[in-house]
Parts: C-alpha cells; structure tokens; sequence
C-alpha cells in the first residue's frame, strides 16, 4: 500500500494546457500515473495529450469519475482552482503553485471546512514537489526515477530536499511507499501531523523520514503526536541551522520570527519526543538505515 | 515587504485610523518647512528606517523651535541609524517624519499578526504600550488580550469592544478604540499585511486615541494586487546584493561566511549551508537558483556570489528534477568561460542525466573539482576554502 495516491488514484490536472501543465501531464502520464482528464476553462470538449479537456472540474468529475487533482494554475487565481475542486467532490488537491497569497490559502482552509468530515477535501502545497508512491502513481514535478519502491515514508517541506533524501536511500537500497512534499509556503493545505497519521496507518510504511525548515510550528506539533501516538520510528530532520534571524530563506515561509522558530530549537523538540535527527543532510539515507537495522 | 512609517500612517489614515499630522522631508530645509506648515507647538523629527527601537538608537528626536527641527533633521539625514533590529551596519536614513507632537495620557498597544499556528489572522492589545510585545509576552503574559478572527466574516465589532473594555478604556474612548481597531483590522486584510504594530496607540487628555507610531509588513506574494504598496518598496532599505539578485529572479541572503552558494531548491539551499557548517566551514550566502537554472540564471548567480570579496570557494548544489544535469553542467561551463573565477570551484550534480552532466564538468578542461553527494561536496568546499586563506 502506500498513502494519499496509488496507480488506481483517477487523476485531473487542473490548469491542463498550459505549458508547465502540458509538460508535467506527460511526465505523470509516461510514469504510470491514471490521468483522465485536464481542465482548462474555454477549452472544454477538446482533447490533450490524448484525454478530455472539461470547462469545470465538475463536469470532468461527471465524466471522468476523477478523485484527484493536481493545479498548474497561476498564483492569482490558484486558490479559486482549489476550492473549485472541494466543491466538485474532489479527495485530494495537490497544489503545485509558488506565490498564493496568504490570506487566499486562509480562506482556502476555511472553505475546505465547509464540507462533512467524510467527504472533506484533503489539500496538498501550495508551493510543493507534489506526492509519489514509487512504482505506482506520480502526481507531481519530481524525477520519478530516482525513488525505489519500499517502505519508508518520506513527507517534506522542501521539494529538492525530499529528492536528495530519496536518492540517499536509494543508494542504500532503501525504498520509499510514499514521498509527500507539503510546500514552503507559511499557510500550508496540510501539515506535517495529516501525513505521519496517514503513515501510521499504512501497513506497508515501516519508518518515516520528516524534513523540516525554519518558520513556524508544524515540526514541534507533529512531534509531539508521535510521541504519543506513532508506533513506528521517525527520522527527523530541520534545514535552516545557518540561516539568520528574520530573513527569508527562499520559502515564503522559511523564516525564523517567533520562539521555536529556529533549526537548533526544532531539532532538539524533535530529540526530546524521542525522533532521530540526522545529523546532517548528507547523513539522512545512512540515518534511515541505521534506524531500519535497529527496529529489524 | 515593509514600508516607512510614514507611509504606514498614510495607508491607515485611508481606514479612519486617526494619526497625528505630520509629512515627510528630505532635507532638514524641508523639514522646517513642514514644521511651520503644520502649525503647532512641539515636533516630532523622526528618522524614516525599515527597522523597530529607532527612539533608544536616537532616530526619534522631540523639538520646540524650528532651529530644533533644523537641527534634529539635519543630523538625522544622510546617517546610518543603527538600532539593537539593523545590525551593525545600521540602515540608511534618506527621509525624515516631521510629525506635530501632541501631549498623551496613556499609551496602549495594538498589533494584528498573521498567525501561523492558528492559521488564522490574531488581534493583539496591552494596555502597556511603548514597550516591546515580545518582552511583555515573556515577563507579563497576562497583560496581552487576543482575538482570532474568523476568516469567513472578519473581525467583529463586539471582538474590539471586548479589547477597547479590556484596555480599560472609558466609554467616550471605546467607541473611538474601536473604530481604529476595525480600521486597522480592515487595513491588514485590505492590503494583505502580514503584520500591523501601533505602539504605542496613546489616548489624549481630551479621550481621542491616536496612532503614534506604526509599522507594517505585506505579503510579497500578494503584491501583484496592491500596486499602491509595492510602490512604497525602498531598496535604499535593503541589502544591495538582494536588490540586484530580485532583479534577476534570484533569491539571495548575504551572511558572514567564506563559501558561496548556488543551490536549487530553498530547503536545499539551507540543507547544504548547515552541511557546510558541520563540515567545519561557513557559508557566504544563501542563493536559491531556481528550478530552471538556465546557463543565464548561473552566470548570473556566479556574478552576485562573486561581488562579495569574502568569498574564497564556491559550491554548486544541482539536484535536477525538472531539469537535467547535462544543461547545469553547460551552465556551468559556459558561466567559468565567460566570468573569471578566481577561487576554487566545486560542483555536485544529481538527479536527471547526473552522469552526462558529470562527464561535461570533467571534460570541459576547467579546474572544476567535482564531487558525488552532498557531504563530500561540502568537505571539499571547506577544504578549498582553507587552502585559499592559507594562500592569501
């Protein structure tokens, strides 16, 4: 099994004829991934890359039966796409996007709430890689090829992060059954907590890799949980030891302004919940498997 | 994004948030000027800087003749005001606030945050202003009021009621309090703040509530939107090498180290930063270039790395996903041919096509010292780095 995607998952891409979505609808596509359809408003009864175009993520939900959705929509009028998504019943929105304003993912969140637990949308980014369960479904902008097939969750802020994570545990011949990139915005679809409880639940996740950064809280809160409520060992890991006090390192949300922001801090709540810190980002794949070997 | 203070005034005037009057100069002749345009007894002359603690730095200077104001602005003006937020380097002082000074009772506090744990936007007030937040929260928590506001309908009027009572406010000042809380609430979801601090907001002996001081910062993200505020951008504000990198797309953050970086991806941009650090080196800077890390984006990245002098190595992190490593690596090629590069070079690609990029890199006939992972990239940086000052 994996999380959040698999090769039965009926994908749509939101933003579909566009040149960054034409171009990641055939790189899903070429790994496996069940893409039914796209939407692009004004372009509706047309077909690309071999599947339909629908005016509105309703009516390619109608025809296609879709339950997942990925956006190439620009940052303007990318919260709108989203929301469009919950509304035709859409289960999970990846949102590729860099540069939503904050307030728009706001209401984003809030309007995602409008809808019963059971049939609630579950949001992915903005500003992230998107999601991959090696050998299955990819639904996002990363290499696929450099992910095996396994067992050891991945959920990450940062996207080239994630890669250099999965490539270390490659090497090792350590494989992934999910890599989800939540995105470095400061408002995030899902945090850090929605995923290790996705990955406590999946049987055939054994271990998990957390990346963080600097800014905000979702490192310490899901570290808690796990201390509480995981079974299986997490690896943790908080970019950002050198980045100085209230600059932005890149990510709209990477910055240290509050208590608890920072790197140092993250990584010993990380410690004092019981994860194991790598102790640098060169040492994650070999953290991993020194994890694996001990609960083997 | 942050603004002055003036101009921070200007826009939370625009909401009916009532500010003492004042306009800005440029050189002390103005200043007097606006001091006797305004009329009044007593001026304040204030130092306009994108940075917090300006009164103890000096940059806030109270005059009652217009030789004062003269005086006052004429000191100010052309200066580098260093306060405990700007670094040593303190931030260059291009512009002054001549502000009439008007006598207070009180002073409050007032701030409007984008919370990120609530996900939601947080209204913050104490009835003790003029000190830091920050310093209340850690010694006095119980003297700060908050208030999350819904994001579907907005902060309520009961919501600031409940503050004004709180601040101990009588009942003429109250509906004045919340008029201006409503005003600069309505401001920070209007003009997509991330942060708005009034303090101190003072209340006069005759019960009108005024914001003395004011400071905002935006979402770059939703500037596209607010033409009017990303106008009121002061680069004079901002690290000239950051300036220059926006330029070009880049994202840049200058820091004390001897090891430039040109990284894509910002989460790995930090990540080879600290790996440098546990190395036993230091990073020069943070430069995200971007997922498309065009031959033009990297020239351009070798540029900015290179105008700071203290750079004795570079180290380029490459992890290709969207693009490939062969591209990088011509990138690479083309920037060293083009940009004399007079400190040693070490490049690290991996992901698409990494050994078509690395055969490149070894082909080109430059001194480039290529390196597999990211921890034997980093050794080598602060190895070459080393044997670089050990040259000097």
């Amino acid at each position: 099994m994996s999380i959040l995607i698999d090769e039965k998952s009926k994908i749509i891409i939101q933003g579909f004829t566009g040149d960054k979505g034409t171009f990641h609808a055939k790189e899903m596509i070429a790994y496996g991934s069940n893409v039914v359809g796209g939407v692009t408003p004004g372009k509706g009864g047309s077909k690309h890359l071999g599947v339909p175009v629908f005016n509105t993520v309703k009516d390619a939900v109608e025809a296609t039966g879709a339950d997942t959705s990925i956006t190439f929509v620009a940052p303007a009028f990318c919260a709108d796409a989203i929301m469009e998504a919950a509304d035709a019943g859409i289960r999970l929105v990846c949102s590729i996007t860099d540069g939503i304003p904050a307030q728009d993912m706001m209401r984003v969140k809030r309007f995602l709430l409008r809808y019963p637990k059971e049939r609630r949308t579950m949001m992915v980014g903005p500003n992230c890689a998107g999601i991959i369960s090696p050998g299955k479904a990819m639904l996002g902008i990363m290499p696929g090829h450099i992910y095996k097939q396994g067992n050891v969750g991945i959920v990450s802020r940062s996207g080239t992060l994630g890669y250099e994570a999965a490539a270390q545990m490659k090497t090792l011949g350590i494989g992934v059954s999910t890599s989800v990139g939540i995105g470095g915005d400061p408002i995030n679809g899902s945090a850090f907590l929605d995923h290790l409880k996705l990955f406590e639940q999946d049987p055939d996740t054994h271990a998990v890799v957390m990346i963080g950064e600097i800014g905000g809280p979702q490192e310490a809160e899901a570290s808690a949980w796990v201390k509480e409520n995981m079974s299986k060992p997490v690896v943790g890991y908080v970019a950002g030891l050198t980045a100085p006090k209230g600059r932005r390192m890149g990510h709209a949300g990477a910055i240290i302004s509050a208590a608890g922001d920072s790197a140092a801090e993250k990584s010993e709540i990380m410690k004092s919940f019981g994860l194991t810190v790598a102790p640098s980002a060169g040492e994650l794949g070999s953290t991993v498997a020194a994890v694996l070997a001990r609960t083997r | 994004m942050d603004i002055h203070e003036y101009q921070a005034k200007e826009l939370l005037a625009g909401f009916g948030v009532p500010v003492p009057r004042g306009s800005v100069a440029y050189s002390a002749d103005q200043a007097v000027y606006n001091a006797n345009e305004l009329g009044g007894w007593h001026w304040a002359v204030k130092a306009q800087v994108h940075s917090g603690a300006r009164g103890k730095a000096g940059g806030i200077k109270l005059c009652r003749t217009y030789n004062d104001v003269e005086k006052a602005a004429r000191e100010l003006l052309g200066k580098r005001l260093v306060t405990q937020q700007t670094g040593p380097e303190g931030k260059p002082v291009q512009r002054v606030y001549v502000e009439v000074a008007e006598p207070f009772e009180r002073e409050l506090y007032l701030g409007i945050v984008l919370d990120r744990k609530a996900e939601r936007v947080r209204v913050i007030a104490s009835a003790e202003g003029g000190m830091e937040i920050e310093e209340l929260a850690r010694t006095a928590p119980e003297k700060i009021m908050q208030v999350v506001v819904e994001p579907a309908v907005g902060l309520q009027a009961f919501q600031a009621r409940e503050i004004a009572f709180g601040l101990g406010l009588n009942i003429k000042q109250v509906s004045r309090a919340v008029t201006t809380i409503m005003g600069v609430y309505r401001a920070f979801r209007d003009l997509d703040a991330t942060m708005v601090e009034i303090n101190p907001l003072v209340v006069t002996k005759d019960d009108r509530i005024l914001a003395l001081d004011a400071k905002m910062s935006f979402d770059e993200n939703a500037m596209f939107r607010q033409r009017d505020v990303s106008g009121m951008r002061d680069p004079s504000q901002e690290d000239p090498r950051e300036v220059q990198a926006a330029e070009h797309n880049l994202n840049y953050v200058g820091l004390d180290g001897d090891i430039g970086c040109i990284i894509n991806g910002a989460g790995l941009a930090m990540a080879t930063m600290d790996t440098i650090k546990y190395a036993g080196g230091a990073p020069a800077n943070f430069l995200d270039v971007g997922g498309g890390a065009s031959p033009e984006r990297v020239a351009n990245s070798f540029r900015l790395v290179l105008s700071d002098a203290n750079v004795k190595a570079i180290l380029v992190n490459i992890f290709a996903g969207i693009n490939r490593c062969d591209w990088v690596a011509q990138g690479v090629v083309q920037a060293c041919q083009s940009i004399e590069i007079k400190v040693p070079l070490i490049v690290r690609l991996a992901g698409t096509n990494e050994e078509e990029g690395r055969r490149i890199i070894r082909e080109s006939g430059l001194p480039i010292i290529s390196a597999d992972t990211l921890t034997e990239a980093a050794t080598r940086a602060v190895e070459a780095a080393k044997q670089q000052r050990a040259a000097y």
